[in-house]
């Protein structure tokens, strides 16, 4: 039902386009009104090979909505794949011709014969935000254009994670979980960011399994994969940021891989040493200032509020305030999720609330007792409240105003000191 | 056309006003036919992706501070709440005030395109109006509502009683216009229609209203007309509530931009009587000096602007013919909005640098007073022709021209352009700030701006050199009208 979304932090369904976008040299044919595209893209970081304006869009009009626009679609896609040089095109239907009963399956299935592949995936905006998008897309790619594989790659392992975009750290991250999972001599499969593309995507049947690191976006992709592909999946919800949680990590990839123990806790503690390095060379910083309490709320999608309430209370001994979850989560996801929470040193508990509705989050805030100077990690939205408080904010989820990041990520030992150094490069600015 | 302020819809530019978006050949052909009345547009069977008029109408009124914008759609369509946000946070910060304009949506799902959702709008509205006590409500639609039929005019009415400040229903299907500048025209509507009074009984005033997009150049707008004796009120950006409803007062209006300024100044004229300064743009020292002396025969100030114009033409104009003297033969591309694209490829003849093909995003056959766009008929008095085409940035299009022609510089005024202009080894420049080439000053500030993008093209070269573009070919091998047709 129709509610109050104050403060948006997430786009509709077909922000898949983003999802899209971020897999190389492929191309979302939009059957949609002429704006959506400008409307679901970000400001920076969107002039690769394709930008939203080149994105092909049927830019319904009212002569369509009244007598469909199956004519449109069919010479946008036959055009397209004469103009427009990509590996693979992706048809996303956004409201209207999903409302007039277009069929756009139909008029998809009519390129399957083309040079190149030509799918479908419905995401009009209603029918859920663009995390349910991201996963209509994936879910083409396995339903219309994967095929079960009988040959196997050994340690072949494919790396889904959040959100391209709506994750500010999609590249870096996805690239660093790569980084971490070669270590322990497996072999990483993604399909997002610089040269991965369609060779990638061909090689997902032949993994030995697909590996899951979000809360729980995807799984129902993994599902699926299992389902279709017979590639079974670990499923570990928990971002892993600083050393804690990505020891945690390793160890449980290890063991779903058969890595050899003793492999694993090699790679572990040479990571963990140079982070402990680092981190006691700051620990004057952490313990000798005036300005960083104890307390920290984060406002975010699951992932980030999950992932750096993990690691801020593990890892740097701070103590959750209420957390929040804005990517309006399925229901059926949110107990599992809340008691991820509960899985703290110490036997701490974080309270976490599943809330859309800005104003209420920043009421919240505004009561909660953070003994001093909150730190808020949050959408940009945070700002002014958390300045009104005189806390601390950093600007880590969705929307992103505060900062630029081209490559960089969160993820691991390496995203933990990057996160630290955000952390106090804002708190540094005050008198210390 | 007259204005019906009566009710809530409005007429979208191609209707109101017969406006295109598809079109090649040249500007005397496109400027002959328009003046005659022969001028159709043409469809394509192939697009890109351009802009929604949504974001035209509630971009413009959510810069209006401490008003509510309720986006009635799916979480795409209000989506640029997050920018609204960001943008109403800087601009007021900018300017040394504060706003606390609220955007929000109602994130529509499936069933209530099929059960309908106004009970749901209704709560919201309320509820958006007690959290914040703002100072207008602003209701939008959106395509999914539009088509599924929630009457939101009847919501507006019903909670009317129960709110007392101005709210008006904002009718923001996307699929309506493919010119985005039809939003401008609904913003204007929705202010006329519920913020705008009468002028109050002997109110005398020096004010003028000047509509532009994000006041850049108020502190020496203001300046400049202290020595005439009046007072700019900028519009919408910073604008409050309570200045808007007494736009009726003003001695005149005025705008940066005929796409941006033409309704709501016929509509003042029209309904209150308030002139509209007809006349090329400020862009450029022509431009600029006609207009100010349209100003000043508006409003009985000719003498002072006579003045005011000999003293700058002394400071500015040698330094500015000699800057020309780097930019004489120089071509150049240009894309942009109709309101920027015949105005600037006029400075660009002024500044001796060749145009050789000019893209208008959309062209407007006649304003809303029946007349050619005074930028068009300044051009072809002045005997000035060259290649034109309209499309509503149509990307694909732009690249096919700069791989023919391969100008010296590219110039846009849109997000997203300059990028691929750039990749195809064209210097470009982004004429983004409004005021970019607003009178003498930045007239010669532009000029040097274009000296020195084309001066150091490493960047260019770099980024082209290591570029692969997502053209084909074959695309190269078209025609640009290739998928022109035809509206049938």
């Amino acid at each position: 039902m129709a509610k109050l979304l104050d403060k948006q932090r997430y786009k509709c369904a077909l922000g898949a386009m983003q999802t899209v976008q971020a897999i190389d040299r492929a191309l979302p044919i939009l059957h949609s009104g002429p704006g959506c595209a400008q409307k679901l893209s970000e400001n920076t970081g969107s002039s690769g090979y394709f930008s939203p304006n080149i994105f092909p869009c049927t830019s319904i009009n009212e002569k369509d909505v009244v007598f469909g626009g199956v004519k449109k679609l069919d010479s946008t896609i036959e055009n397209a794949l004469k103009v427009i040089d990509a590996d693979l095109y992706i048809v996303l239907t956004g409201c209207i011709p999903e409302i007039v009963g277009d069929d756009s399956g139909e008029v998809v299935s009519r390129y399957e014969d083309a040079e190149k592949p030509v799918l479908y995936a419905p995401t009009a905006g209603f029918k859920g935000n663009n995390f349910k998008g991201h996963e209509q897309v994936v879910d083409a790619i396995v339903e219309q254009y994967l095929k079960k594989s009988d040959e196997k790659i050994e340690g072949l392992v494919n790396i889904w994670a959040d959100v391209p975009y709506q994750d500010l750290f999609w590249l870096g991250n996805i690239r660093e979980l790569e980084k971490l999972i070669s270590e322990l001599g497996l072999i990483p499969n993604t399909i997002f960011g610089y040269k991965r593309g369609i060779e990638n995507i061909n090689k997902i049947p032949k993994a030995q399994f697909n590996l899951l690191v979000s809360p729980w976006v995807g799984l129902g992709n993994m599902k699926k994969m299992e389902r279709k592909l017979g590639i079974p999946y670990l499923h570990y919800p928990t971002l892993p940021i600083g050393a804690t949680e990505t020891s945690k990590f390793l160890r449980a990839v290890g063991e779903f891989a058969g890595v050899d123990k003793d492999k694993v806790e090699a790679v572990i503690s040479e990571h963990e040493d140079y982070y402990y390095y680092l981190i006691g060379r700051y620990a004057d910083l952490f313990l000798e200032n005036r300005v960083i309490n104890k307390q920290f709320t984060v406002v975010a999608d699951a992932q980030y509020s999950l992932g750096i309430t993990k690691f801020l209370v593990n890892d740097l001994g701070l103590v959750p305030a209420k957390q929040f979850i804005t990517d309006d989560t399925p229901k059926y996801y949110r107990d599992k999720i809340a008691e991820e929470f509960k899985k703290l040193n110490f036997g701490i508990e974080a309270d976490v609330s599943f809330e859309t509705d800005g104003y209420k989050i920043h009421e919240e805030i505004k009561t909660h007792d953070y003994h001093g100077y909150p730190l808020v990690l949050g959408g940009y939205y945070e700002k002014e409240v958390t300045e009104s408080l005189k806390g601390n904010f950093l600007n880590v989820s969705w929307p992103h105003q505060d900062k630029v990041v081209f490559d960089d990520f969160y993820v691991g030992y390496t995203g933990g000191i990057r996160l630290i150094e955000d952390i106090y490069t804002v708190a540094v600015q005050r008198f210390n | 056309m007259p204005i019906n302020l009566n009710n809530s819809n409005v007429a979208t530019r191609e209707n109101r006003i017969g406006s295109i978006t598809g079109y090649v050949g040249t500007l005397k052909d496109l400027a002959t036919q328009s003046e005659c009345g022969t001028l159709k547009g043409c469809s394509r069977c192939f697009s890109q992706s351009s802009t929604c008029l949504s974001s035209c109408a509630l971009g413009q009124l959510c810069g209006i501070r401490d008003v509510a914008l309720i986006h009635h759609g799916p979480a795409g369509c209000s989506v640029a709440a997050a920018g609204a946000y960001y943008m109403s946070k800087v601009m007021s910060k900018k300017r040394g005030v504060t706003s606390d304009t609220v955007y929000v949506g109602t994130d529509m799902n499936e069933n209530d395109t099929i059960f309908g959702s106004t009970e749901s709008l209704r709560k919201v509205i309320l509820e958006v109006y007690n959290r914040y006590h703002p100072k207008a409500i602003f209701v939008s639609s959106s395509c999914a509502t539009g088509i599924i039929g929630e009457d939101i005019d009847s919501i507006v009415d019903e909670v009317k009683p129960e709110i007392d400040v101005p709210i008006v229903a904002v009718h923001c299907e996307g699929f309506k216009s493919r010119i985005w500048a039809t939003g401008f025209d609904i913003s204007d509507h929705a202010v006329l229609q519920s913020i705008v009074q009468p002028p109050r009984e002997g109110v005398k005033t020096n004010k003028i209203n000047f509509k532009n997009f994000f006041e850049s150049a108020r502190p020496e707008i203001i300046e400049i007309f202290k020595r005439f004796d009046l007072e700019p009120v900028f519009l919408y950006c910073n604008s409050t509530v309570e200045e808007l409803s007494h736009l009726s007062e003003s001695i005149a209006t005025t705008c940066i931009c005929g796409t941006l300024g033409n309704y709501l100044g016929n509509a003042l004229e029209e309904k209150y009587g308030v002139p509209y300064v007809r006349s090329i743009n400020q862009c450029g020292i022509e431009g600029f000096e006609a207009w100010l002396r349209e100003i000043g025969k508006v409003t009985g100030r000719s003498e002072k602007i006579e003045e005011y114009i000999a003293e700058q033409r002394a400071v500015y104009m040698p330094q500015i013919e000699e800057v020309k003297k780097e930019l004489q033969g120089l071509t150049a591309v240009l894309g942009m909005g109709p309101g920027y694209t015949f105005e600037v490829s006029r400075v660009l003849t002024e500044l001796g640098i060749k145009v050789v093909w000019a893209l208008a995003w959309h062209y407007d056959k006649k304003y809303e007073n029946g007349d050619v766009p005074p930028s068009m008929k300044y051009l072809l008095d002045n005997d000035i022709d060259f290649e034109a085409s309209v499309a509503d940035q149509q990307n694909y299009e732009v690249m096919n021209i700069l791989h023919k022609y391969k100008p010296d510089m590219y110039l846009s005024r849109h997000p997203g352009s300059t990028v691929w202009a750039i990749k195809n080894g064209t210097p470009a420049i982004y004429v983004a700030d409004e005021y970019m080439i607003f009178g003498y000053k930045h007239t010669l500030e532009f000029a040097k701006t274009i000296v020195d993008a084309i001066k150091n093209r490493s960047f260019e070269e770099n980024l082209a050199k290591r570029s692969k573009l997502p053209y084909t070919d074959w695309w190269y091998q078209q025609n640009v009208d290739k998928f022109l047709e035809e509206v049938k």
